[in-house]
């Protein structure tokens, strides 16, 4: 119990001092952009909602979580007592294993922006001026830190000039399109999922896939928040590829487990393994998920002949 | 024993924040269907709220942050009842108090 009350404290002084919940170096957020020649603001532009390039340093931390449960971990143990005064996410340092992850998430990323493109989307980027939307904080019910970290969000977005908001994953859409609203009465933005955008206006790309069996993970945010069932299946289709799906799937597909993984990472992994094995149930295959979230906790369970992989990188365009 | 406080639903309402759980009739399919298997996610959760038995609430800190807020049991739940909501707004509540934000 007292383990839940230092991590809220944890999260809640992130947010509010350094408007991250797990703040890391500006260049770790942005990083991913170099070289694509994204304008800077506009009235589209991409928001990445910072998860795809928080999930490593969620890795890092999760190896110190066993190391905690092994009281070995000084940095874990102190973390709470020292982060009011060093940012203590600053100290984590990637391994191997987490840069190679870093780069997947940079090519979903990439991936995105290059799909758009050819949908004739030319979206701008905030650079180090997109924040975190806050949805762990609105999660754990840290309400106060959520509504200024939200101000934050909503400030960037007016001070560029945007008016159509891009997004990559289901947690940051439903976010900004259920609950911002909600707390700022003048909300008049557009918010669109990158799905939404394939789908209704990709309809001509030469889309092309990797030929193989897929198993389908749909993401609880974007079927039961969003009503997001049948644009990537249609993408897919498109594609050529087929998918199989398990028998918890569309509007009562299973958890992944993610959201458990800040208080209760034991029963993420947990959660993540009996969906990986229902999965599996449909024999030997790729799993397709829509998630950054999904990607990140099944790929942590998976064993070394089961692939996982998001919904970007699994599309090529022919040239 | 356990003590209760009828009047503590109106904390929410005072807020603006309606308690949706008041239209739950205890069927249990929540229950059943939950990934998590705690038994008293949401349910029972539910009823201490209704009642407003706080140390229960306390007590059940654990499952209450547990939720995903996956909302396998809300798409199936007979009385509509915005369970995910409900949950999170106990949170809110328990995580004042945790904070020590609560005026
Ligand atoms: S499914 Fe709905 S009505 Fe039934 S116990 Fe759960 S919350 Fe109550
Ligand atoms: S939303 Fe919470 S209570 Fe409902 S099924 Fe998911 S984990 Fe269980």
């Amino acid at each position: 119990m007292a383990e839940i009350r230092s991590r809220l404290a944890l999260l809640s002084q992130n947010l509010r001092y350094r408007a991250h919940v797990f703040p890391l170096p500006a260049r770790s957020l942005v990083s991913w952009a170099e070289g694509l020649g994204l304008a800077r603001g506009g009235k589209t532009i991409l928001y990445t909602g910072h998860l795809y390039q928080l999930l490593p340093y969620l890795r890092v931390l999760r190896e110190r979580e066993q190391g905690l449960v092994r009281g070995k971990d000084w940095l874990s143990r102190l973390a709470p007592v020292l982060n009011p005064w060093i940012n203590v996410s600053r100290l984590a340092i990637l391994g191997r294993e987490e840069r190679r992850l870093q780069e997947y998430y940079t090519g979903v990323l990439r991936g995105v922006v290059k799909l758009l493109r050819k949908c004739g989307v030319e979206p701008g980027y905030l650079y180090e001026k997109e924040y975190y939307p806050g949805t762990l904080a609105y999660d754990l019910g840290l309400e106060g830190v959520f509504e200024l970290q939200a101000r934050r969000v909503v400030r960037a977005f007016r001070e560029a000039g945007v008016r159509t908001i891009i997004t990559v994953d289901p947690h940051s859409t439903a976010l900004l399109r259920e609950v911002y609203p909600q707390l700022f009465p003048d909300w008049d933005f557009e918010v669109r999922s990158y799905l939404e955008i394939l789908f209704h206006q990709g309809r001509h790309l030469p889309l092309r896939g990797e030929e193989g069996v897929y198993l389908w993970h749909d993401s609880c945010v974007y079927v039961r928040y969003l009503g997001v069932v049948e644009e990537p299946r249609e993408i897919l289709k498109r594609a050529g590829l087929e998918i199989r799906e398990p028998r918890f799937s569309r509007e009562i597909t299973r958890c992944c487990g993610g959201p458990a993984e800040t208080l209760f990472p034991e029963k993420a992994g947990e959660l993540a393994r009996a969906r990986m094995e229902e999965l599996s149930t449909l024999g030997p295959g790729t799993v397709i998920t829509l998630c950054p979230i999904c990607h990140f906790n099944l790929r942590a369970v998976s064993g070394p002949d089961q692939r996982v992989e998001d919904f970007v990188r699994v599309l090529r365009l022919e040239e | 024993m356990i003590r209760l406080r009828p009047e503590w639903r109106k904390i929410f309402e005072a807020r603006g924040r309606d308690l949706d759980a008041r239209r739950c009739f205890n069927c249990g399919t929540c229950t059943t269907l939950c990934p998590l298997g705690l038994k008293v996610l949401p349910r029972e959760i539910f009823r201490y709220a209704l009642l407003g038995a706080e140390e229960k609430l306390r007590e059940n800190r654990e499952a209450i942050y547990a939720c995903l807020l996956c909302r396998l049991c809300e798409v199936n739940c007979p009385q509509g009842v915005k369970i995910t909501e409900v949950i999170r707004l106990l949170r809110v509540y328990l995580a004042e108090e945790d904070l020590e934000v609560r005026s």
